[in-house]
Formats: C-alpha cells, sequence, structure tokens
C-alpha cells in the first residue's frame, strides 16, 4: 500500500503546488518538498515492508477496460523497489537543489512533482497500458521543465528531447499493441505476457523495436544525442531528475517489455545491443573528455555511464542483469550529484559553465565545500572502490565478460577514459595547478553566494547513499537478485540458461 | 409501404422538438427586434435554443423513442439514442461559445440555423436508408454553409462559405451519383438490404465506381484527404463558433455514419486493406485515405501559423485516425469510432472554445496572439494546455485511449486476416502521431513559454465560454483516466443493437 501512496502524494502534492499561486514561491518549494520527501518515506516504507520477496508482490489490482483486458495493476519485485528509492532519492535532493526557484515557481515544482509521479507509476506498473500511460506522463513535464526555466538553447534541447523520447515511446507503443495482438491472450498483464512463449519469428522484429524504442531514452548509442543537448539546457533540478531517473526509465522499459516478454529476441539480437552500448561507453568518454563546457562533461558522461546499463541488459544474463539494476541505482545518485554541484553549485554562482572561465576562478578556495563534494563525487563517477559505482560496473564486466568478452574489453577501455575525463574536468574547475584569478574577465564573483543549507543537506544526501550502497551492496542485491529469480524473469532464465 | 405519421413523429420527436425550438427562438427574435438592446436579444435566443436541447436530450433519455420506420428511414434505438445525446450536447456547446456573437446582428437567424443544422445531424444518425441520408446530411450541410458565412462583413468569412459550399455541392453530386451506382448493383436503399444485395458480388466496375464516389462524398464530410482543401479555409474564416460546430457537431454525425455504413452496407464489399493482400473492395480505399489523411493533415499542420488553421489540419489528420477504425476492427468498428469521433469532438469544441475567447480580446488567432497566455489566464491555459496534448495523444488524457483503442481495433484478427494484417496501418498512425508532437508541443510553447506582449490585458471569458471550456477539459481528462465511463455505455448500446463484438 505504501508504493501507491508514493504516486498519490506526488500527483497529489501537484496540483496543491500549483494551487499555491505564483506570488508564494517560498510555500510552493515547501509544500513540494514535503511531498517529495513524504514520496521518499513511503517508498522507503515500502521497499523495507517488502524485503525481498520470492518474485511479484501484488499492492493493487484492478479492472480499469475490463473490454480490452486492460487493468490497473500496481505491484512491485525487487527492482522495482531499487528503483522506488532511486526516485524517492532524486526526488528529494532534486528539489533541495532548486530552492532558488523563483520564477513561477509553483508551476515548476507542479511540473517536477507530476514528473515524480509518472516516475514512480512505471516502476510499479505492471501492466502494459498503465505502465505506457506513466511513461508518456512523465515526458511532457520533461519539455516545459526545460523549455521555460532551461538555460542554453532551451527550447532546442527541450524540443529535441521531447521529439526523441516520443519516436521512442511510439516505437514502443507499436511493439505494445502487436504483443497485445500476437498473443491473442486478450490481455495487458505484464506477469502474464512474460509467462507465454510468442512466436520466435515475431520476437525477432518486435524486440529491436521495443528494446531500441526504450534504450534511446536510456542514451543508447547512435540515438543519444538529445541526452547531452538535453541535459545542458535543463534547469539543475530537470538534469538531475533526468540523469537521475528518466533515463532509467528507458532501461527500466527495456528490462521489463523488451528482455521479460521477449526473451528470444533479446538473445537473438543480443550481440548487437552489446555492441551498440559498448560503442557508446566508449564514444560518449572520448567526446567527454574533449568538451569545453562544464555541464557537456557530464551529460556524456552521463551516456557512457548508462552504456554499461544497456550492456548488462544486452548481455542478459545473471551478473549483466544484477549489475544493470544496480547501475542505475548508483548512476541516478551520482549523477544527479554531478549536476547538482554543476548547476546549482557553481553555474547559479559563477553564470559560466566554460572551463577556460572557471580555471580562473579559483574555485577551489571560494566555493570548498562544492569542491570537496565534487572530488568525491569523481571519485565515485570513475568507479572506485568503496562506492556504488564500482560494484555495478563490475557485476557488468563480469557478466559481459562471459558472452561478449569483446564488448567486456571495450567496456573496461571505457572505465579507463571515464578516468580520464573525469579527472580532468575535476582538475580544470577545481582544481587548476595555478589559479590565476579573475583571468581574461570571468569573474563575476567577487563574492559568491555561500553554499546554502538545502544544497549541503541534498549533496551529503546523495554521496552518503552512494557511500552506502559502495560499502555495503548487500542489501540492494539481494532484492535485486530476489527478483531476478522470480518467475517474471522466468522466460528469460529459460532462454539464456541461467537460473 | 403504409406510413404512419404518429410513428414517425415519435421516432422523431427529438428532432421535432429542435425544430419548434428553432422556430420559437425565429418568433420571440423577431418580437424582440424593435424593443430589446442586442446583447438581450442573444441571451434569450441562445436561452431558448439551449434550452430546446437540453429538453431534447431529457426527451431521449426519459422517453426513449424506441423502434424503425418502414425502409430504415428513421432508426430509434439506444445506440442512435446515445449519439443523438452527443449531438444534442455539443450543439448545446455551440451555442455556449456563441455568447459574444457580435459578428452577426441577426442572432435569431443564427441560433435558428444552428439548431436546424443540429437537427440534420441528428437524422444522419438516426437513419439506415440511403435516400434520408441524402436528403439528412444536406440539411446538415446547408445550415453549415450557412454558418460559415455568417460574419457578412468579414470578407474571409465570405470566402469560406463560398468554399466550403462550392466544394460540398461538388460532394455531394459525387455521393449521389455515386449511391445510385451502388443501388444499381444491390437493388436496395437500405443499408441492410445494401449489404444483402451485395453479398457475393464480384467488384465489377460499376460497383468500384460507386463505392469511390460515395468515398468521395463522405470523405468531404469528415474532411479526409485528398477531399480536405475546404476545411483549412473554412476553419479559419468562419466565426469561431461555427468552426467549432464544423469541428465537432458534424463529424460525431459523419462518422457515426461511415461507420454504420461501413458495417451494415460494405461489410460484403470490403475486400481487405492487409499489407502485401490487397483485396479490391471498401476498406482499401478507406485505408488509402485514411493513410494519406494522417500524413498530409500532420505534415501540412507543421507549416501554419494560425492556431485556427492549425486545428483544421489536425482535424485532417484526426479523420485518418478515425477511418483506421473504419479499416479495421470488423463488427467493433463502430464502436471504435464512435468512441473516437465522440472525444474528439469534445476536446476539439473546447479547444475552440479557447480560441474563440484569445480571438475576442486579442484580436485574431495567430500564434502571436496566443503568446504568454498562461500569465494572462492561467486558467483557460491550463483548460487549452490538457486538450491540445489530448489531441496530441498523451495519457491520461482521453486522446489518448481513443488512439489506443482505434489502433487495438485494427489489430484484431476479423475473418480470414491476422492480427498483422493492418500493423502498416498502424504504424504509420503511430509514427505521425510523433509529428503532431511537433506542432501540438510548438504552440504550448507559445503559451506556456513565450512572454505576453508587453501591452497584453488579461483575458477573461463570459460564463457560456467558461462552463464550454471547463466541462469540455474535465471530461477529457475523466474519460482519459477512465474511459469505460463512456465505453460502458456506448458497448451496452452496440450490444442492444446487436452491432457490439
Amino acid at each position: 500500500m505504501f508504493f501507491l501512496l508514493t504516486i498519490v502524494v506526488s500527483l497529489a502534492g501537484a496540483l496543491g503546488v500549483y494551487l499555491v499561486g505564483s506570488r508564494r514561491p517560498e510555500g510552493a518549494r515547501r509544500l513540494a518538498l514535503a511531498a517529495a520527501v513524504a514520496g521518499l518515506v513511503f517508498a522507503v516504507a515500502g521497499a523495507v515492508q517488502l524485503g525481498a520477496p520470492k518474485g511479484l508482490v501484488t499492492q493493487v489490482r484492478m479492472p480499469w477496460v475490463p473490454s480490452l483486458g486492460i487493468e490497473f495493476h500496481l505491484a512491485a519485485d525487487g527492482v522495482s523497489s531499487v528503483l522506488v528509492l532511486l526516485a524517492g532519492i532524486a526526488s528529494v535532493s532534486g528539489i533541495l537543489f532548486s530552492w532558488n526557484v523563483e520564477r513561477r515557481a509553483n508551476e515548476f515544482f507542479a511540473l517536477y512533482l507530476l514528473l515524480i509521479a509518472g516516475v514512480y507509476g512505471v516502476f510499479l506498473s505492471f501492466d502494459l497500458f498503465q505502465f505506457f500511460a506513466f511513461y508518456e506522463l512523465a515526458i511532457v513535464p520533461k519539455y516545459f521543465l526545460i523549455a521555460i526555466w532551461g538555460s542554453t538553447r532551451r527550447e532546442y534541447g527541450a524540443m529535441k528531447l521531447a521529439l526523441y523520447s516520443f519516436i521512442g515511446s511510439a516505437m514502443v507503443l507499436v511493439g505494445v499493441l502487436a504483443i497485445y495482438a500476437v498473443s491473442g491472450l486478450h490481455t495487458f498483464d505484464l506477469t502474464r505476457l512474460a509467462g507465454t512463449s510468442l512466436p520466435i519469428g515475431f520476437q525477432v522484429w518486435a524486440f529491436p523495436l521495443v528494446f531500441v524504442g526504450f534504450a534511446i531514452l536510456a542514451g543508447l548509442w547512435p540515438f543519444h544525442t538529445w541526452a547531452p543537448t538535453g541535459h545542458v539546457a535543463a534547469p539543475t533540478a530537470a538534469s538531475m531528475l533526468l540523469a537521475g531517473v528518466v533515463m532509467k526509465l528507458g532501461a527500466y522499459g527495456a528490462l521489463r517489455v523488451g528482455l521479460m516478454v521477449m526473451p528470444a529476441g533479446a538473445k537473438y539480437w543480443g550481440a548487437t545491443m552489446a555492441a551498440l552500448a559498448a560503442t557508446g561507453i566508449v564514444y560518449a568518454a572520448l567526446v567527454a573528455l574533449v568538451q569545453q563546457d562544464f555541464k557537456f562533461v557530464i551529460g556524456y558522461s552521463s551516456v557512457s555511464h548508462m552504456g554499461f546499463v544497456l550492456l548488462g541488459l544486452a548481455v542478459a544474463n545473471r551478473a549483466g542483469l544484477a549489475g544493470a539494476v544496480l547501475q542505475m541505482f548508483s548512476h541516478g545518485v551520482i549523477a544527479g550529484l554531478l549536476f547538482g554541484v554543476v548547476g546549482r553549485m557553481v553555474y547559479d554562482r559563477t553564470h559560466t559553465r566554460e572551463l577556460s572561465m572557471l580555471e580562473g576562478l579559483g574555485l577551489a578556495r571560494r566555493l570548498p565545500f562544492a569542491a570537496g563534494v565534487f572530488t568525491l563525487a569523481s571519485v565515485a563517477s570513475m568507479g572506485l572502490p568503496g562506492f556504488s559505482g564500482f560494484v555495478a560496473e563490475l557485476q557488468v564486466l563480469g557478466g559481459a565478460w562471459q558472452r561478449f568478452p569483446v564488448a567486456a574489453l571495450a567496456a573496461g577501455v571505457g572505465v579507463v577514459l571515464s578516468v580520464a575525463f573525469t579527472l580532468r574536468v575535476l582538475q580544470r574547475s577545481f582544481l587548476p595547478d595555478a589559479p590565476t584569478v579573475a583571468a581574461a574577465g570571468g569573474g563575476s564573483m567577487e563574492h559568491p553566494e555561500p553554499i546554502t543549507i538545502p544544497e549541503k543537506l541534498g549533496a551529503v544526501m546523495l554521496l552518503g547513499t552512494s557511500l552506502a550502497v559502495g560499502l555495503y551492496p548487500r542489501v540492494l542485491l539481494e532484492w535485486i537478485d530476489s527478483g531476478l529469480a522470480g518467475p517474471l524473469f522466468g522466460g528469460l532464465r529459460r532462454v539464456m540458461g541461467w537460473s | 409501404m403504409v406510413v404512419n405519421y404518429a410513428q414517425l413523429a415519435w421516432l422523431a420527436s427529438a428532432e421535432v422538438l429542435l425544430v419548434i425550438t428553432a422556430l420559437a427562438v425565429l418568433a420571440v427574435d423577431l418580437k424582440l427586434r424593435s424593443s430589446a438592446t442586442p446583447e438581450r436579444r442573444r441571451s434569450v435566443a441562445l436561452g431558448l435554443g439551449a434550452t430546446g436541447c437540453a429538453l431534447g436530450i431529457v426527451w431521449l433519455l426519459v422517453a426513449a423513442p424506441d423502434g424503425s420506420a418502414p425502409g430504415g428511414m428513421l432508426v430509434s434505438d439506444a445506440l442512435t439514442r446515445l449519439v443523438k445525446v452527443i449531438l444534442l450536447a455539443l450543439t448545446v456547446g455551440t451555442l455556449g461559445l456563441s455568447g459574444r456573437s457580435t459578428f452577426t446582428p441577426h442572432v435569431g437567424e443564427y441560433v435558428a440555423v444552428i439548431l436546424l443544422g443540429g437537427v440534420g445531424m441528428m437524422l444522419i444518425a438516426g437513419t439506415e436508408n440511403v435516400l434520408m441520408m441524402f436528403l439528412a446530411l444536406e440539411l446538415a450541410s446547408l445550415s453549415l454553409y450557412i454558418l460559415a458565412g455568417f460574419a457578412k462583413r468579414d470578407p474571409r468569412s465570405m470566402e469560406a462559405a463560398l468554399k466550403y459550399f462550392l466544394f460540398g455541392g461538388m460532394a455531394a453530386a459525387f455521393l449521389l451519383f455515386g449511391l445510385s451506382f451502388v443501388y444499381g448493383v444491390s437493388g436496395s436503399i437500405e443499408f441492410r438490404g445494401m449489404g444483402a444485395g451485395l453479398a457475393g458480388q464480384k467488384m465489377i466496375p460499376l460497383l468500384l465506381v460507386g463505392l469511390v464516389m460515395v468515398l468521395v462524398g463522405l470523405g468531404f464530410k469528415v474532411a479526409a484527404v485528398p477531399f480536405h482543401f475546404w476545411a483549412p479555409d473554412a476553419y479559419e474564416g468562419a466565426p469561431t463558433p461555427v468552426a467549432a460546430f464544423i469541428a465537432a457537431g458534424s463529424k460525431v454525425a459523419a462518422f457515426f455514419l461511415v461507420a454504420k455504413l461501413s458495417l451494415l452496407a460494405f461489410a460484403q464489399v470490403g475486400g481487405s486493406a492487409a499489407w502485401g493482400a490487397f483485396v479490391p473492395g471498401w476498406t482499401p480505399l478507406v485505408a488509402v485515405v485514411a493513410a494519406a489523411s494522417m500524413l498530409v493533415g500532420n505534415f501540412a499542420a507543421l507549416a501554419q501559423r494560425n492556431v485556427k488553421r492549425l486545428l483544421a489540419y489536425s482535424a485532417v489528420a484526426h479523420a485518418g485516425y478515425a477511418l483506421v477504425g473504419v479499416v479495421g476492427a470488423g463488427s467493433g468498428s463502430v464502436a471504435t469510432v464512435t468512441f473516437y469521433a465522440a472525444t474528439y469532438a469534445v476536446t476539439a469544441l473546447g479547444a475552440f472554445g479557447v480560441v474563440g475567447v484569445v480571438e475576442a480580446v486579442a484580436g485574431g488567432s495567430d500564434f502571436s496572439h496566443f503568446a504568454g497566455l498562461s500569465r494572462r489566464s492561467p486558467g483557460l491555459a491550463l483548460a487549452f494546455g490538457i486538450l491540445v496534448l489530448s489531441l496530441a495523444g498523451i495519457p491520461p488524457l482521453v486522446g489518448f485511449f481513443a488512439k489506443f483503442y482505434v489502433f487495438l481495433g485494427a489489430l484484431t484478427p476479423v475473418g480470414g486476416q491476422g492480427p498483422m494484417a493492418l500493423l502498416w496501418l498502424v504504424g504509420l498512425g503511430i509514427a505521425t502521431t510523433c509529428v503532431s508532437f511537433y506542432y501540438y508541443l510548438r504552440l504550448l510553447k507559445v503559451v506556456f513559454v513565450e512572454d505576453p506582449p508587453a501591452d497584453s490585458r488579461t483575458i477573461s471569458p463570459g460564463v457560456g465560454e467558461w462552463a464550454v471550456v471547463v466541462v469540455t477539459t474535465v471530461l477529457v481528462v475523466l474519460v482519459g483516466c477512465a474511459p469505460a465511463l463512456f465505453l460502458g455505455p456506448l458497448q451496452a448500446a452496440l450490444a442492444s443493437v446487436g452491432l457490439g463484438r
């Protein structure tokens, strides 16, 4: 029941925040934070209550459009639990990092909470119609968040992102309708569809449609170009959510609808998808290495790290999938943190993201907290032991090694490259060799506003989460394993030959 | 064939009520002409008209006239009553949007012609005889031609009316000619009789020509490509409430007719629109028109800078989606098409309501007149946003479920046709919705993102406009979240007349 409340409280929060009106930004913020915190509390309570169940636990199930076999089926297994938790953490930290939004604040936070409601909904939906409805619900607010409150080329970035998302979801919709028609079961129930084996010939053409449709949102190379542009254009909270949870929606959909329902298709296309994923890891890392805009570096690093998730899905063995899900969680936390530092702590104070300008500002001295957080976040992002990224990427690499050693090697190169670009950006932004203060007229920050308490809270929360998972990944891994061991993945286990 | 006039009056009681209302409106307006202010005349005429429609709705729900006249001239059953109630509600909505009809001093005539148009649409829905169908179509069309030209001092309104009339007259000629051919082959003018007469019929050239001509005539009514050329000009030039009536009421009636005609009369010569296995007949013709409408409507809408023209091209595209329902779903097609047309009509009515309000204050319906609407009238902008997103097909709004339902219907195996036979049409439909997202989002960008012009006044709708916009928006959200609210009664009505799946 707690999980249902995450959606309810977010939707009610969205409505309430909108009704606060545009004149009282403080009230809107507080209400939004309250709703997000309530959502997180319900997410934690739900996850704890669920524990590590064998298979799926239904929360709410009732007929929706009986004549078409559409149900409202809210349920969760260990995998959903992990991602619902992530959504809760990301939503709270996003609001903390956008405490300075003053313009049209009620609309901002209303759209934000609507997006969050969609995200919770996707992670908890086990009816394909419902799944798709929540999935699309999450796209529209993104457009407005970026187009209204964004920065660099915001309208272009917003439209590009929205169109890529819609094209992806259109592919998915064709796939969903085809699955319904071909299965002949007259149901959208994911559990039943996962239990049936669709004709191989059908899976071979429908799987790439659905998988790629979802993976576009997860930043699959070569359809990833919306991601950096969108991230850069987005306001801080939106880019945190975008990288933190929205990209995960794509990966999650690929897992639930692609792999679970069409395992034979997944096996057939595994090598191709792994090749695309590995290419994405290396390519995005190389591009990140030469970016001049701070946020573009983080944007491409997101694509690169999401490549590990997709690689894990393409490999589709136990280690690969567990790693993919854990990487979704881990990257959601770390990317949120990185975007928070860049967008809120640095850009809102310096009004520049050009690395060449930031070099001269002596950020480490003026914003020591930001420097410290970013250093730790970089360490986490590089995948050093002790943080969540290490465990996740190691799992994916291990899984990939068993099936596609070449892809695993390429991804390994990607890890090295990610160390390189992360160190480069860290060194140029916060820790230049010789801080030449206020060089080249980039200094609009003689007296930077000190890091505020909400920012500190948000940063500590995200860092703490990453550290906790890195040091003690057992809890999340147990949940994920319990999900993977459930009957939903029975078809996949059988086809791929693992147990 | 003995005609029982009492029975005819009973079957057409709602229509009779509406005609009486129209005459009463004329009489009262004549009486008030010299004594009352224009505002008072307008409110009296609109109020009287709306009351008549409301009484009609109540009558249909309570008295529920049932039965059919000889030859299927008039058919009144649960299904036609449901459609007539929807049409009456849309007529009331049109009247509600006419509160600012300062474009004409002749309010009495204006309201009376709207009501007569409504009568025509109700008769379209309530007949299974091609003769009556033609007469009803003409009644509805002639009323709409007159209404389109009601802003007599506006040359664009004149242009709209003339274009609409010329295209319409031509289409009517095609329709009549085509029906005569089909009659010649089938030997009947009743829908069901035609269906029986065409059973086992080979696709001889005479029949094919007849079907194509019927398609031309009906394609004009629903504004499907390539018979859509009148739509943008008519929508743009006609007074906005009239454009709403064309987009809403006439679409519901026409689509219901097309669905019924396809199922009852042409099912036997349906052919097949399955990919790679075309069999000449009615459905491949409709499929081609549907595909063309979705493509042309959506791509042409990309280039529009005027909201009314944009809505016109979007209407063309929506006609394509609704026709996908005609192509597929077999006996379920009446359900999918009616659901689609009715929900589209409600959405379009609300959208035109917002356009009318903005037009009245800002002086036009170009994109620039909508700039920053969300700052000038947050409530109106929110409603507009919801309505436009529903047109785009975003869940949980009703436009999404309507599309979903139509596409699902098209993928339902019918007869010897497998589930994947129409996937090409469905895929095309879904692909073109991606195109449509671009222009809908661009419109919403103007409303929500751009800054309002410096000298802009706040925009506040009148009572009737508010009522229409709020009711349509609420319906769009409510039926979108719980489609069974409308689907249930619709399927029950279909089942009661033996057209359910």
